[in-house]
């Protein structure tokens, strides 16, 4: 057992727990945020996709020990940031979620493409998408949500 | 919806004791506040019986500050019902849809499926056996507020009219639903009321969004996975290598060294026996589990292998079966030349559902009582199975049906081996409630797959290029046999979940001769989203775009010649079909072809046509146009969605490492690594949907995207490359 300090959606958060566990579990088991979801536990699906110093990152494959003094944002802060509310709003606007399972992840990692990358492709999205699974199927609305997004924020100039 | 657990349990559980009371004949107010719930708990003491009509208020809730709460009397995972059901009931009730909170039901008599008699989510049902059921609640609630308001007024109902939760009297005046709500719950339910006629609707017919968006978006929504109560903990299971193997010994000494571990024991499981681990939280457990040291004893296990398998089900398919469908002459076939026939063997790989929520169930063992929670699309099924566990009788069993991250099949298990699972868990923890977790790696492994299925076919074409003459024998195992729902599917040792869609082709074919076997493997088996359509239309549809290529007739046109004239759903789709694409398709860039098909099930019609090319090796559909005919829309925005999206669900048995393959007894596949399900690039690039119009009775959506869109790829396939694609997964193009 270690005790870390983490910077979650901009609060300081202390937790004790074995240096192994994975950011997700952390995240899900100790500071009660269910947001960011389990799907495989070895990075295949992106259910849990949270930005850690700003990158997209798997946290069921991070081990605690290794996330340092990066700031995580997962997606119960995504909507302080304006790109995240602009895809948030996106989401639903579209319709996008069916079960809804995947769509944490599929928001974060949508957030972080357009981050770098304002008015993104078909092909940038696809590669910045690729590892995120859905098992209904709602990829045709996530690219519509991802471009109405888009559409949003280099209106606003953001 | 965002929700607390704490507001979430109480509403739950103080409502449950309101709609027990209505169905003992108490009917006690439509709406629930802490001190109704308790006063209905002291009048309680009779056991609930089966409703012999519904009471609206089980269903519906008006709340003092107007929300209308829904109950939805099923599982919620993705197909949309949660929206679709309280539309229709807030529609014929004339309620104001900006304050309709919509709830998933606990397990309990009132909200059995009215068809089939237990509560649950298969069969494409849910919209098409509870449309008449929730717009009469609907409309019975409507005429309670409307009683109450014309007492009230010393009017009669026929002068009021309703709209957006307020009752509007002559002269000007008006009650709001809430105002009304705790007198109209004292008035006889009305036993007839008036539907209202398609064209009064003001919901249903109309692209409404779904209600659980946004809580979808944030993070708020808790899944069964989410849930967290005092005290719980967490368990995972070492699951034997073999289905049915058993425990010869364990070491733990290891494993309980892991902080967190409380315990660690043998128990037994729906095949075999495992060891269970139960933890602090989930990363102690599943660390814990990977230090076990077990000793399996398989011994008298059959080991399936699918080599093998594939050997004794070729061998099968050469010998005399059951005939469920010898129609016409059943010699036809040999009476034509071997050069106008095909014959074609096709083989289908054991497929997992994977649903992204992995398969978890949380209960807590009282002595005399229990609580579960689970995303269950059985919920009859699963609470009785957790009484029998625990030696409760089922109305003992508190079961709340939790929302869940997909199923397509993989949460309604006639054994209801997770459930049971964690009862016999909880069972030892008695006070303590405990989550199961399945991880990954248990639901890849896990069984309950797709069956294997091998068809052997043999075709005669006739002079004019049409089938006359169709040999079919099917062999795959049977997932019905040894359940409580043989009954219902399996007549003469052939069940029918493995030749809908050959059986009941609406294909015109003069001699058709269909004989099934049913091998019994060690492998459990499971209906997978659309059940036997996922391989008999892959079988028809690639045979039937054969015989138009081999005929020169555009696929289309083919289709509607062979076609029996009384198939008018399925027509009508390719009418809307060919007029939605014909624009792309007689545009097409060079490299790329048109792939076609079409499909009935669950009542629904549906064609395809899809765009493709080949990418690095693979398929790339650039486009696919789907025509629907599925009765009334009730929410056609839903049925969009559905039918979008169900297409890539689908595409699972064409992606490259698309099987679950066996040897040695041992799955060979372990996570989504080896296992791979269609990710964005897999899928469509777009997807526009056509509706039929159509003013007959809603029959389902959920299930009937999924069969065409595979034959439809590799019948464009076929047309790039000239070859023909009979076995599953797509490995090589």
């Amino acid at each position: 057992m270690a005790t870390y300090q983490l910077t979650v959606n901009g609060k300081r958060r202390e937790v004790t727990v074995d240096p192994s566990t994975p950011l997700l579990w952390v995240l899900r088991e100790d500071l009660k945020m269910t947001g960011t979801k389990f799907g495989c536990g070895i990075s295949a699906c992106g259910a849990c996709t949270v930005h850690v110093g700003g990158v997209a990152t798997r946290s069921c494959i991070v081990p605690i020990s290794h996330i340092g003094d990066r700031p995580i944002v997962t997606i119960e802060g995504i909507s302080q940031d304006a790109v995240g509310r602009a895809v948030q709003d996106a989401w639903v606007e579209k319709d996008v979620v069916q079960c809804g399972y995947c769509q944490s992840g599929q928001i974060m990692s949508a957030v972080a493409l357009l981050k770098d990358t304002p008015k993104p492709t078909d092909k940038n999205i696809e590669e910045s998408m690729g590892g995120n699974l859905c098992r209904c199927g709602t990829y045709p609305r996530i690219r519509e949500a991802i471009k109405t997004a888009s559409a949003q924020i280099t209106k606003g100039g953001a | 919806m965002i929700r607390s657990v704490d507001q979430y349990e109480f509403n739950r559980r103080g409502f449950l004791r309101v709609s027990f009371a209505a169905a003992s004949g108490l009917l006690v107010s439509l709406y629930l506040d802490p001190h109704s719930a308790y006063v209905v708990q002291a009048q309680e003491g009779t056991a609930p019986a089966a409703p012999a009509s519904y009471p609206p208020d089980a269903f519906v809730n008006i709340r003092p500050d107007g929300k209308i709460v829904i109950q939805v009397n099923r599982l919620e995972f993705g197909q949309g019902v949660q929206t679709a059901l309280p539309m229709l009931l807030a529609d014929e009730m004339d309620a104001d849809w900006t304050n309709v909170i919509a709830t998933l039901a606990p397990a309990a008599d009132v909200y059995k499926d009215p068809l089939f008699g237990i509560q649950m989510v298969g069969g494409s049902g849910s919209i098409a056996h509870s449309f008449l059921q929730y717009r009469e609640l609907g409309a019975k609630t409507r005429a309670m507020l409307i009683a109450t308001a014309a007492d009230r007024w010393g009017t009669t109902a026929d002068q009021c009219r309703t709209e957006a939760s307020v009752v509007h009297g002559p002269d000007g005046r008006s009650a709001t639903y809430a105002e009304l709500a705790t007198d109209a719950a004292r008035k006889p339910v009305p036993s007839n009321v008036r539907l209202k006629d398609p064209k009064e609707f003001r919901l249903v017919g109309k692209r409404v969004k779904r209600l659980d968006s946004r809580s979808k978006c944030d993070g708020s929504l808790k899944f069964g996975l989410d849930l967290d109560l005092p005290g719980m903990k967490v368990a995972v299971v070492a699951h034997p290598p073999v289905f049915g193997g058993r425990v010869k010994s364990f070491v733990d000494d290891e494993a309980r060294r892991i902080e967190g571990v409380r315990d660690v024991f043998e128990i037994p499981l729906a095949r075999g026996t495992g060891v269970a681990i139960v933890a602090d939280k989930f990363w102690p457990a599943k660390q814990a589990r990977s230090r076990l040291k077990i000793q399996w004893d398989v011994i008298g296990v059959e080991a399936a292998d699918s080599a093998e398998l594939w050997t004794r089900y070729r061998e099968l398919s050469h010998t005399p079966g059951n005939v469920p469908v010898n129609q016409g002459d059943v010699k036809a076939l040999d009476r034509i030349a071997a050069s106008d026939r095909i014959v074609a063997e096709y083989a289908f790989p054991f497929l997992a559902h994977s649903p992204m929520e992995p398969l978890n169930t949380t209960v807590r063992f009282d002595g005399d009582r229990a609580e579960v929670w689970a995303g269950s699309q059985f919920q009859t099924v699963d609470q009785m199975a957790v009484a029998e566990v625990l030696g409760l009788k089922p109305q003992q069993v508190t079961f709340h049906t939790e929302m869940a991250g997909g199923g397509f099949g993989r949460r309604a298990v006639a054994d209801s081996h997770i459930q049971r699972e964690a009862a016999t868990i909880a069972k030892r923890l008695r006070g303590t409630p405990v989550k199961l977790v399945w991880t990954r790696e248990d639901d890849v492994q896990g069984g309950y797959y797709r069956p294997m299925h091998l068809h052997r076919v043999e075709v005669g074409v006739g002079s004019d290029g049409l089938p006359v003459a169709w040999r079919h024998v099917i062999v795959g195992q049977s997932i019905t046999a040894d359940t409580p729902f043989a009954g219902f599917t399996t007549k003469n040792g052939v069940d029918s979940t493995a030749t809908e869609g050959v059986a009941d082709t609406h294909y015109n074919i003069p001699n058709l001769h269909l004989t099934v076997h049913h091998p019994k493997v060690n492998v459990p088996v499971l209906w997978w989203r659309s059940v036997g359509h996922t391989h008999t239309a892959f079988v028809m549809e690639t045979l039937i775009d054969e015989l138009a290529t081999r005929a020169r007739v555009d696929p289309i046109a083919y289709r509607r010649k062979v076609l029996k004239p009384e198939a008018k759903e399925l027509l009508s789709t390719l009418d809307l079909l060919e007029k939605a694409s014909a624009g792309w398709r007689n545009a097409l860039p060079k490299g790329h072809a048109v792939g076609i098909s079409c499909h009935e099930c669950f009542g629904t019609g549906v064609a395809c046509a899809v765009d493709v090319s080949i990418e690095n090796k693979r398929p790339r559909i650039h486009r696919a146009t789907l025509a629907v005919n599925c009765g009334l829309a009730v929410n056609p925005l839903t049925v969009e969605s559905q039918f979008q999206a169900g297409v890539t669900f689908g595409l699972s048995q064409l992606m490259a490492k698309g099987a679950i393959t066996l040897k040695n007894g041992v799955v060979e596949q372990r996570n989504f690594d080896g296992y791979v399900p269609p990710y964005i690039v897999d899928a469509p690039v777009a997807v526009d949907v056509h509706i039929v119009p159509s003013g007959e009775a809603p029959s389902g959506c959920g299930e009937p995207p999924v069969p065409v869109i595979s034959p439809a790829v590799v019948n464009a396939l076929a047309r790039l490359t000239g070859k023909r694609y009979r076995t599953l997964p797509l490995v090589s193009i």
